[in-house]
């Protein structure tokens, strides 16, 4: 009977924590998304659900800003990343474990402070375009900041260790033998690549898009600090009808509908790309 | 040009004293690795040619340098100095991928992410060979590895014995000039082994393809080989066939390797017409083939095999080289039973007595008894 309830008692402590901090406000989340009224004289509940067309409507335009800057950024931080877990995992040698503390050490310092420092990096006369501008080799009018550039050149920065380490786990775990037999097999580099290694890895550039796509796409942390006006991602919007203009039902909605969105869209990709044959090569 | 070829060709035939040009050939290769600041040698200096057809084995214990031999000869370890020639052409710097011969790995490396066909389909798709022929080339190696019908299966589908048939038909597929075997029966269980030993003993007749063979074990090596090169140390402690390497071990590792050994320290006391006297402690002597002029008084070694040496009671004939001992152990073993005996002299030899039909037990525990031999079962060695 011990043996029966031990499991249970293991996970009952994460349990509660998630029951308490993310089961119950979501749920009194989901009531409000539908309440109406203002801060002033308080939110009734009328099972709105108009104020999910409403919201969607209004941002329309964010929605889809945010979408493409996630997928922008997801595409660009598996480019950056690729090159860097490969080489680490089959030219890193001795030395892997400091590479990827290498890889790690931005977590030390706190993600705003990190996308803080962009900032300065990237003014307009700052350390970086000022030289620029003196040597002439750049308009003097010309600037990063507050552009797409900028946010999605801070979202790529920030997420990057997160698609490293999955695809560098991934390659890792690619057997060198077979990678031999690849060669003995009379392939190029480029076969053995494209043939054997690249579709081994695949498990980790799927875990490392799931876990870069989906906080790109909800930050705001990026657009607020690096962006303009014209850069607003739904994070942002959701931030302001929070605590700004305090339209919490507004703020819910929002929140619900960029959750399903996202949880549609990763459904779909792990439908399409996240085959068992990518699966299955992993699961070896 | 025709000269040098001729010459080629003599210096080659007196190194395999069978075909003209060997399809393998090392000369004088070395392997030193960087380690820790200091330069080890795995390979010191190996030089062989093993021939067209044969099935040619690398015999040692793990850290001899076969494994980086077979290495160098597939293209994955470059020779620190020496030599590599595949059919009389000098291959030391061709990278794996242009080399003429293919690799069966330890623990197979097939390709995870492929089905059964695709990996044997690899190597001929690289080559570009027409569809049409992959396809029927495919088709009749899967057949001589008895794997037709399981061409959908993956790699993890199949058993142990299934995915080594796999690896051997992914490199056989290509017609290679050799196949390269490292340890490939390593991960079987011992019956399956033992089918499998017999497996590609056919198949290599059926392909007519030179094996190269690398194994630790020596059942395996006496069983497949044509040829043996024992290898310690980085290496070769000897090259000869199965029956030569068991019966006349050239040095002590060799006897000590393969087999049981049984080893005697003596001091040569005569050496007339071919035959040596040594005297062993201080009453027996035993006698011992010898080369004329190769043993001329001093310290000497000399070993027998436990199977060929007879336990009795009585004193054995002179013609017979002799030793005294006391009977220490008597082991049952089913189909011989195994003694050992502390000799006067010190040495502790192994004895096997085939048990016969009257199931009788020869010597017990404690008993003094006569080991004999007949002198052409044993050697002098060097050490």
């Amino acid at each position: 009977m011990r043996r029966k309830i031990a499991p249970y008692l293991l996970i009952l402590p994460g349990g509660l924590w998630l029951v308490i901090f993310l089961v119950v406000p979501l749920v009194f989340m989901a009531s409000v998304s539908t309440q109406e009224g203002d801060v002033v004289n308080g939110f009734v509940q009328t099972f709105r659900l108009a104020n999910f067309a409403d919201a969607l409507l209004q941002y329309k335009t964010q929605f889809l800003r945010s979408a493409g800057y996630g997928l922008a950024g997801t595409l660009l931080t598996i480019a950056l990343a690729y090159p860097v877990a490969y080489w680490i995992a089959f030219k890193g040698g001795a030395r892997k474990s400091t590479y990827l503390l290498l890889v790690l050490l931005p977590f030390f310092v706190s993600f705003v402070l990190r996308t803080v420092s962009w900032k300065f990096l990237l003014a307009d006369d700052g350390i970086l375009l000022q030289p620029l501008k003196d040597i002439g080799l750049v308009p003097a009018d010309f600037h990063v900041l507050q552009t797409t550039v900028a946010v999605v050149g801070g979202l790529t920065y920030n997420y990057l260790p997160f698609m490293i380490l999955p695809i560098y786990v991934a390659l890792e775990r690619v057997d060198p033998r077979v990678v031999e037999a690849s060669y003995d097999l009379y392939s190029t580099w480029r076969d053995s690549f494209t043939k054997i290694v690249l579709p081994l890895s695949l498990p980790g550039v799927f875990a490392g898009v799931l876990m870069t796509f989906v906080p790109m796409t909800s930050d705001y942390v990026n657009a607020s600090i690096l962006g303009g006006p014209a850069n607003t991602m739904i994070g942002n919007i959701i931030q302001t009808e929070y605590l700004v203009n305090n339209d919490y039902p507004a703020g819910a909605a929002l929140s619900f509908t960029l959750m399903a969105a996202m949880l549609i869209g990763i459904f779909v990709y792990a439908k399409a790309l996240g085959t068992e044959n990518v699966l299955e090569a992993a699961a070896r | 040009m025709i000269e040098t070829q001729a010459g080629k060709e003599a210096a080659v035939a007196a190194a395999s004293d069978i075909s003209p040009v060997p399809a393998i050939e090392l000369d004088g290769v070395v392997k030193e690795y960087q380690a820790h600041g200091e330069v080890v040698q795995a390979v010191k200096g190996v030089s062989l040619a093993i021939t067209e057809g044969e099935f040619f084995s690398m015999l040692g214990p793990s850290g001899c340098g076969k494994t980086t031999t077979m290495r160098m000869i597939a293209g994955f370890e470059d020779p620190t100095r020496g030599t590599v020639r595949l059919h009389g052409q000098d291959v030391t710097d061709v990278p794996p991928n242009k080399r003429d011969v293919n690799m069966v790995f330890q623990s197979y490396a097939l390709f995870p992410h492929m089905n059964v066909w695709e990996n044997v389909a690899f190597g001929l798709r690289r080559k570009r060979v027409p569809d049409q022929e992959i396809k029927r080339r495919v088709g009749e190696m899967l057949e001589i590895v008895a794997l037709t019908g399981r061409e959908k299966r993956r790699p993890r589908e199949m058993s142990g014995g299934q995915q080594q048939r796999v690896a051997l038909a992914r490199a056989l597929v290509n017609n290679p000039r050799a196949l390269l075997l490292d340890e490939p029966l390593g991960a079987l269980d011992l019956k399956l082994r033992q089918a499998m030993q017999i497996e590609l003993k056919r198949i290599q007749r059926e392909v007519g393809i030179t094996f190269v063979y690398v194994t630790h074990d020596q059942n395996e090596a006496l069983t497949m080989s044509d040829r043996i090169a024992v290898m310690n140390d980085g290496l070769v402690e000897q090259l000869a066939g199965p029956r030569e390497i068991y019966e006349r071990p050239a040095t002590k590792f060799v006897a000590g390797f393969i087999g049981t050994s049984n080893l005697l320290s003596g001091t040569a006391e005569a050496v007339s017409g071919g035959t040596a006297t040594i005297r062993v402690g201080d009453r027996d002597r035993v006698l011992v083939p010898v080369a004329d002029g190769t043993l001329e008084g001093g310290a000497v070694e000399v070993t027998v095999r436990p199977e060929k040496i007879r336990i009795s009671h009585e004193e054995p004939g002179a013609d017979l080289s002799a030793v005294r001992g006391t009977v220490a152990e008597v082991v049952y073993l089913g189909t011989y039973n195994s003694y050992a005996v502390n000799l006067a002299g010190g040495a502790e030899f192994t004895v096997f007595e085939q048990n016969a039909r009257d199931s009788s037990i020869t010597a017990e525990r404690g008993d003094s008894v006569w080991l004999s031999w007949q002198p052409q079962h044993s050697y002098a060695i060097g050490s």
